[in-house]
Order: structure tokens, then C-alpha cells, then sequence
């Protein structure tokens, strides 16, 4: 629909008061906690089950891994600036910090790259052992899941330098900083489960 | 998506009007956002499959039919039980209930579509895609793990071959499908009702949708995650069911039933939503204490996140375990039991008409009592170490999946058929089909009982003779075709009325919810204006609603290709990951992309 429209349907009458999509993305958060708790969960389960090496230990690196995760974390500041921004129609710092954000986001994936090309250097793979198998895929669909908010989160820049972003846009990018965040925050869980929990076992 | 379909409900100010009626032909239909539209092809495409799953079944009972039957080799057996389940419970069962949210959900909450149209027509074709790729395995190789695909049966060491890949690429194919309508119906339900639609005063039929859809939202990631860790495996040679690796093969069990029972209820919920339509309309008294079956309904809900591991009690897992899920097992049954009294309090004292559809609510009831008895009967892991992987499974599953959730959506075509077309169904082919699907039904499946507990396994494609199993094979073998028989009626009597039936007017039965106030079939836009509802049985009530007269007609959602083109881009993607040729998952990750931007920056009004 032309943004025009979206504005408007925004603010239409629904049952709960609450726009129709951003409860879509809350139900959709709902589902997402069920699949990556099934994988954090499967992640755990076989954590320490390895028969052969490399082992968690030989490789994790914490204190590079702590510097991604900060930046990460960055990025979800500059998610929460970016909405205050259109909010308040700041053309010029909407544009900055809508940038930033995925920016940012770039910089973890980054990050995730070297991590995964020196695992694979040192051995670790899909195929290799239950820790690559779960670390690969735990990891792998959350780099997925940046992959995709970066996307939309350019888009949305995009829009913005065209000055198609303005004030009544405000519930898009709040949407997409919804999911942002929430994807911020599995970050946290996986850094804590796979990174800073890893002394217990082999 | 950046857009908003939402909100369908105010454009009454729209400036231009829209023709009432759709434009014709067929591209009309692939482009359609209109819910009553996808509903149809819903339906229609369920029963085709629920045909197709039915021939299945008569072959594996022409197989059983005496032992030693040479009429199909093992293998093809296999692979005839597989996809006879995993059809019937994904493409036939679960599709007709979304028919029915489809149809029913928005009319019945006084909005004029729901919440996202086109997302609702990408769930519709994504079904139909998953299904046709699920089928084009009889080309190649179709799948033979069971509709559970137990690990490590499934894994490249013990099932070589393309059918494990067809079936898991599929049931992805289709949990998105599925995923995706439910947090459409989710969200309609809560943010599409009219002004005084209040929760409680929504229809049971709604209140159970809205049920299924957050045990749908819920229980499908854990099959996603358990079918995604299998493709792992069977792709990229990952260790997750590979126990030589360390990997557990339970974890799959564990997986797939914290789904699977969620699942069960996904089934019987939207059918045990129709009975509670069904029954109060041809009482003609509103249903015996509301609240009670609607808490019942979505404690049913919540415990069925609790039981999985009954499917489980023979892998070994501890009698603590066992224990609780025993415990949990058994007090599901207690919410499930009260509906049914509900249901019989609701007929006390009522002036009731014995039409067809109350015909099948009735033999719902009944034959999902039998069931529901054999269920609480393995609830008990020292009854169901004898019972479990027997025919004794097999009887207690069909009483309720059949019994249960198949008479009620067949009560359901029945009560809403004059609706949806306008015109009324012949009773007498009704009762016809009615009478011969019970006995059939029951001469099918009642001896499995005693063959179950006389030892015969599920799942062998045939039997020793002297081992007593012939005779009440060869009674389910002759019950199941006089079963099929019984849906020539339905058919005859579906296709018929079309042409020849009575003329239903606005409400044929008399009954009480907002679905009957407009016409039938429905206009484009349902409502005109919408009403304001003061009762929980607005038609019944004395001032029950209120419509305001109408000045213009309001403007709808144009139809779209876009979700046919996404859901074709997935379909085309699980094509390029069962050829495993690299370039085609690119030119189909480029596809999704597209489509998907096409999708957002299209307007929903045109
Ligand atoms: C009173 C409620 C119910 C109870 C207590 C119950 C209990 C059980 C138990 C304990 C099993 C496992 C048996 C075994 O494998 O050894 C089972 C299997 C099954 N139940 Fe139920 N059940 C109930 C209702 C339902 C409903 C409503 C449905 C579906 C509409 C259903 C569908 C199934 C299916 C499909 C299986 C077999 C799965 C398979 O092994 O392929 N049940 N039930
Ligand atoms: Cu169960």
C-alpha cells in the first residue's frame, strides 16, 4: 500500500486499541521463543556429549566474541534512537541511526564470519562432532535471523533517504525494532549458554 | 512485511465504492484475498486429498484383508500407511478445520475479512504446494518412516533414498503454512470482533479456533527444529540422531510429540467448536453453560503442552516420568468429558430437530466418548505396554480422529453448506450417508480393539494365518469399503444441491450467531455496516444486535499475486534442496526475495 495508507489503517479502529501488525510481530516473538528455546534446549542437551574433539574449550574464544556481543548491542541503542527519531520526524538523525543500526548489526555478522571460518580452519564442522552439529545450526539460524533484520532495517534507510520515513511511519520502524530487539536478546541467551557456560563439560 | 492489511472493518468512508460481487475466471481465484473465497479452496482441496487418503486406506485394508495377501509388496505398504497418515492429518483434517476459520471466523465476529487477507491467501497456496510436493513422491520415491518418522529409521544409513527428504521438505512446507494462518487468526480473533463482541460472548466455533491457533503457534516450532536438525543429518551429515556420534535418537521422540499432541488437540478442537454450533441450533437452546466449555477448551489447551510423553512410555524413560505423564494424561480427560455433558445438558429439554448436521454432532459425541475411553485406557503405562504399537493404538486413534474430529467437520459441511452455497442439502442423502458412515465406521474399527489386544502390531503389512487375526480383518476390510461407499452419498448429495437444492434464505436452521444474519452465500464485504452485538446469541436475543442500514457499499481489498508468487518461490526452494542443485537455491532465494518485496510496497486498496 502507498505509506499514506499504512499511516492511516494504523490508526483504525481494532478490538484491543492495539494495531493489528504489531501484535502480528508480538504472536510471531511468541513462536520464535518456542523454536530457538528448542534449540537452546537441544544445544544443552548434547552439550558435553562429544566423542571426538574439537571441544568447546579448545575454541570459544570469550573475550572476541564479548566484543561482537557489545556490538550487538549497541546496535539495539541505536534501534531505540532510530524510532525516537522518526517519532519525533528528525529527518537527518532518523537517516543516521537507521543506518547505524543494521551498520552495526554487519559488524556482528562479521564477526560471526571469522568465528565460523577459523572454527572451520581448526576442524569444527556440521559434520565433524555434536558440538559443531549444535553450535553451527544454534548459531547459524540466529546469524539468519540478523541476516534478515538487517535486510529490512536497510530498507527501511532506504525509504528514509527517499523521505518516504516520516512521523506517521513511526509503528513500521517500531515493528521492525521489535523484532530487532528480540533477536538481541536470543544473542544474550546464546552468549550466556554457549560461551560463558562452556566450563562445566569436556 | 512493511504493510498493514489490518483493520478491514472501518473503510466505510471509503470515497469510491467497489462492486459487490468479484470479478470472474480464474485468475480472480489465484489472486483472491477474500477469506470465504480461500475457505473454499480450502475445503475443496482438502477433500480431494481426504479422497486420495481414503484410497490409500483401502488398499492397505484390501492388503489385510486375509493374511498373507500378496496385493501389495512391503515396501509400498510402507509407504502406502506413511502417507495415508501424514495426509490425512495434514492435508485432509487440518485443512478442513481452516476452511471452516476461514469461512466462518470473520462472519461470525461481525468483520468484514481477517486481519491479514493476503497472508491468508499466501497460507492457502503455500498448503497446496506443500501437498503437491508431498505427492509428487509417488513419482520418485514415496516417504515410509510412519507419519512420526521415529529416528533413526529415517536417517540416510537405514532409509537411503529421496522419500525421507519429500516428506520432511514437505511438512515444513506445510507447518509454515500452518504457522502463518494461525497468527492470522490468532490476531483476527483478538482485534477484528465488532463493538460488544466481547470474548465471552463469541461463538464456540471462534473460541475454539482461536484455541487451535495459539496451540498451532506454539507446538510447530518444535517440529520445525526436530525436521531441520533431520535434514541436517540427511544433508550436511550432522550428528543430531547419529548415536555412534553421541546424538540421541529420543531426541527426536521428545521433539516430535511436544508437538505431536498439541497436534491431536489441533485436530479435535475446531471439530468439538462445531458440535457446540451444532448441537444449541437444533435444540434450539443456547449451549448449557458457555464459560465451562470455553475454559474447558483452552485448559485442554494448556495441559496439552503437559502429556507428550505418553506417546513415550515404552522408550524407558524412568517411572517418575512415567508417572507424571500418566497423571497429566488423565486429567485432560477431565476438561474433555465435562464438554461432553455440557453437549448432553444442552439437548435436555430442548426442542430437538434430528437433522443431518446434528445427526453427525450426535455421532461425534458418541464415537468420540469410545475413544476418549481407550485414550484414558493407555493413560496407565503398565495398560499401555501392552497396548501401545498394536491395533488397540490404531482403534483408540480412529475413534477420535475419525469418530471425533471427522463427523464433526462432516456435522460442520452439513449446518454451514446452505451458507456457503445458498442452497440446502437432500436430508434423506444426508441420513443416508450418515447411517452407512456409522456402521461403517464402526465394523472398521471396533474389532481392532480386540486385535489389538490379541496382538496384532500396527504397521506389518500382513499376518500369519491360526493366529485368530482373519476374521475381524476381513470384517474392518469389507467396514472400510462400505465406509467409502457411504461418501458416494455425500458427494452425490454435495454436488447435486448445487444445482438443485432449496433456495436457504438468510438462516435455514433457525440458529443464533451473527453468520446467519446476512445472506447466503455472503456478499464480497459480509457486512455492510457493522453490527453492534448485545448477546452471546445475537439472532436469539430480543434486541441481540444492531445493524445500521447501509449508504454505499465499502471498498475492499484488490486481490494479489504476490502470495502465490511467495509461496511458489518456497515450493521451488524445497524443489532446489531435494535436487541439491546450488544454482536453483539461488534462483529461489532471489525469487522469495522479489515477491516478498513486490508483496510490501503493494497497495491493499487499489
Ligand atoms: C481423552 C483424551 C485422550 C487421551 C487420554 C489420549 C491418550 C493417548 C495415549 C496414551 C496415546 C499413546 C498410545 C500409544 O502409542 O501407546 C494416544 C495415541 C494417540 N492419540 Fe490419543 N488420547 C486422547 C485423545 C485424543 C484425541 C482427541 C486425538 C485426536 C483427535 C488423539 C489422537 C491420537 C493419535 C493420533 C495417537 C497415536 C499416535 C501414533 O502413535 O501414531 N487422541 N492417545
Ligand atoms: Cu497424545
Amino acid at each position: 500500500m502507498s505509506q499514506g495508507e499504512a499511516a492511516a489503517l494504523d490508526h483504525e479502529y481494532t478490538t484491543t486499541g492495539q494495531p493489528s501488525r504489531k501484535m502480528l510481530m508480538w504472536a510471531f516473538i511468541g513462536s520464535e521463543c518456542m523454536f530457538f528455546g528448542t534449540l537452546i534446549t537441544t544445544y544443552l542437551v548434547y552439550h558435553g556429549h562429544n566423542v571426538q574433539g574439537p571441544y568447546p574449550k579448545d575454541l570459544l574464544s570469550v573475550p572476541f566474541i564479548s566484543v561482537t556481543t557489545f556490538v550487538l548491542l549497541m546496535s539495539s541503542l541505536m534501534m531505540v534512537l532510530a524510532l525516537s527519531a522518526v517519532q519525533r520526524g528528525q529527518k537527518k538523525w532518523t537517516r543516521v541511526y537507521l543506518f547505524l543500526t543494521p551498520f552495526l548489526g554487519m559488524i556482528f555478522l562479521g564477526g560471526q564470519v571469522i568465528e565460523f571460518t577459523h572454527f572451520a580452519h581448526s576442524g569444527l564442522s556440521l559434520s565433524r562432532n555434536l558440538f559443531g552439529s549444535t553450535f553451527f545450526v544454534l548459531t547459524g539460524f540466529h546469524g539468519a535471523h540478523v541476516t534478515v533484520g538487517v535486510i529490512w532495517l536497510l530498507t527501511l534507510w532506504v525509504q528514509s533517504l527517499r523521505g518516504k520515513l516520516g512521523p506517521e511511519h513511526s509503528l513500521t520502524v517500531e515493528i521492525a525494532g521489535l523484532y530487532w530487539h528480540f533477536v538481541d536478546v536470543v544473542w544474550v541467551v546464546l552468549f550466556t549458554v554457549i560461551y560463558l557456560m562452556q566450563g562445566v563439560h569436556t | 512485511m512493511a504493510t498493514s492489511e489490518a483493520a478491514l472493518r472501518a473503510p466505510m468512508s471509503g470515497a469510491h465504492s467497489h462492486e459487490g460481487t468479484y470479478g470472474g475466471g480464474i485468475w480472480s481465484w489465484i489472486t483472491t484475498v477474500d477469506h470465504k473465497r480461500i475457505g473454499i479452496l480450502y475445503g475443496l482441496t482438502a477433500l480431494t486429498f481426504f479422497v486420495i487418503g481414503g484410497i490409500e486406506a483401502l488398499i492397505i485394508r484390501l492388503q489385510l484383508h486375509g493374511p498373507n495377501a500378496g496385493i501389495v509388496s512391503p515396501e509400498v505398504y510402507n509407504q502406502l500407511f506413511t502417507m495415508h497418515g501424514t495426509t490425512m492429518i495434514f492435508l485432509a483434517v487440518m485443512p478442513l478445520g481452516a476452511a471452516f476459520f476461514n469461512f466462518l471466523v470473520p462472519l461470525q465476529i461481525g468483520a468484514r475479512d481477517v486481519a491479514f487477507p493476503r497472508l491468508n491467501a499466501f497460507s492457502y497456496w503455500l498448503f497446496l504446494f506443500g501437498g503437491l510436493f508431498l505427492y509428487s513422491s509417488w513419482f520418485f520415491q514415496a516417504p515410509d518412516g510412519g507419519w512420526f518418522g521415529y529416528a533413526n529409521l529415517t536417517s540416510l544409513q537405514y532409509s537411503p533414498g529421496l522419500g525421507i527428504d519429500f516428506w520432511f521438505l514437505g511438512l515444513q512446507l506445510l507447518g509454515l503454512s500452518s504457522l502463518v494462518a494461525a497468527l492470522n487468526f490468532a490476531i483476527t480473533i483478538l482485534n477484528l470482533r465488532a463493538p460488544g463482541m466481547k470474548l465471552m460472548r463469541m461463538p464456540l466455533f471462534t473460541w475454539m479456533t482461536l484455541v487451535t491457533s495459539f496451540l498451532m503457534v506454539l507446538a510447530f516450532p518444535a517440529i520445525t527444529v526436530g525436521l531441520t536438525l533431520l535434514m541436517m543429518d540427511r544433508f550436511f551429515g550432522a550428528d543430531f540422531y547419529r548415536v555412534a556420534a553421541g546424538g540421541d535418537v529420543v531426541l527426536w521422540q521428545h521433539l516430535f510429540w511436544i508437538f505431536g499432541h498439541p497436534e491431536v488437540y489441533i485436530l479435535i478442537l475446531p471439530a468439538m467448536g462445531i458440535v457446540s454450533e451444532v448441537i444449541p441450533t437444533f435444540s434450539q437452546k443456547p449451549l448449557f453453560g458457555y464459560p465451562v466449555v470455553v475454559y474447558s477448551g483452552v485448559l485442554i489447551g494448556f495441559i496439552g503442552f503437559g502429556v507428550w510423553a505418553h506417546h513415550m512410555f515404552a522408550v524407558g524413560l524412568g517411572p517418575i516420568a512415567n508417572s507424571v505423564f500418566s497423571a497429566t494424561t488423565m486429567i485432560i480427560a477431565i476438561p474433555t468429558g465435562v464438554k461432553i455433558f455440557n453437549w448432553l445438558a444442552t439437548m435436555w429439554g430442548g426442542k430437538i430437530k434430528v437433522k443431518v448436521p446434528f445427526l453427525f454432532a450426535f455421532g461425534f459425541i458418541i464415537m468420540f466418548i469410545i475413544g476418549g475411553l481407550s485414550g484414558v485406557m493407555h493413560a496407565s503405562p503398565p495398560a499401555d505396554l501392552q497396548q501401545t504399537d498394536s491395533y488397540f493404538v490404531v482403534a483408540h486413534f480412529h475413534y477420535v480422529l475419525f469418530g471425533g474430529s471427522v463427523f464433526g467437520l462432516f456435522a460442520g459441511i452439513y449446518y454451514w453448506y446452505p451458507k456457503i452455497t445458498g442452497k440446502l442439502m437432500s436430508e434423506t442423502l444426508g441420513k443416508w450417508h450418515f447411517w452407512l458412515m456409522l456402521i461403517g465406521f464402526n465394523i472398521t474399527f471396533f474389532p481392532m480393539h480386540f486385535l489389538g489386544l490379541q496382538g496384532m502390531p500396527r504397521r506389518t503389512y500382513t499376518y500369519e494365518p491360526g493366529l485368530g487375526f482373519h476374521d475381524m480383518n476381513l470384517a474392518a476390510t469389507v467396514g472400510s469399503f462400505l465406509l467409502a461407499f457411504s461418501f458416494l452419498f455425500f458427494f452425490w448429495n454435495f454436488f447435486r444441491s448445487l444445482k438443485t437444492g432449496d433456495e436457504a434464505g438468510d438462516n435455514p436452521w433457525n440458529a443464533a450467531t451473527l453468520e446467519w444474519s446476512i445472506p447466503s452465500p455472503p456478499p464480497h464485504y459480509n457486512f455492510d455496516t457493522v453490527p453492534t452485538v448485545r448477546s452471546r446469541d445475537p439472532l436469539w436475543a430480543e434486541d441481540g444486535y444492531e445493524k445500521p442500514p447501509a449508504d454505499h457499499e465499502p471498498e475492499m481489498p484488490a486481490g494479489s499475486a504476490w502470495p502465490i508468487c511467495l509461496a511458489a518461490g518456497l515450493l521451488l526452494l524445497a524443489i532446489a534442496a531435494i535436487s541439491s542443485h546450488l544454482w536453483l537455491v539461488g534462483v529461489s532465494v532471489l525469487w522469495i526475495f522479489i515477491a516478498a518485496y513486490g508483496w510490501s510496497f503493494q497497495p491493499v486498496y487499489r
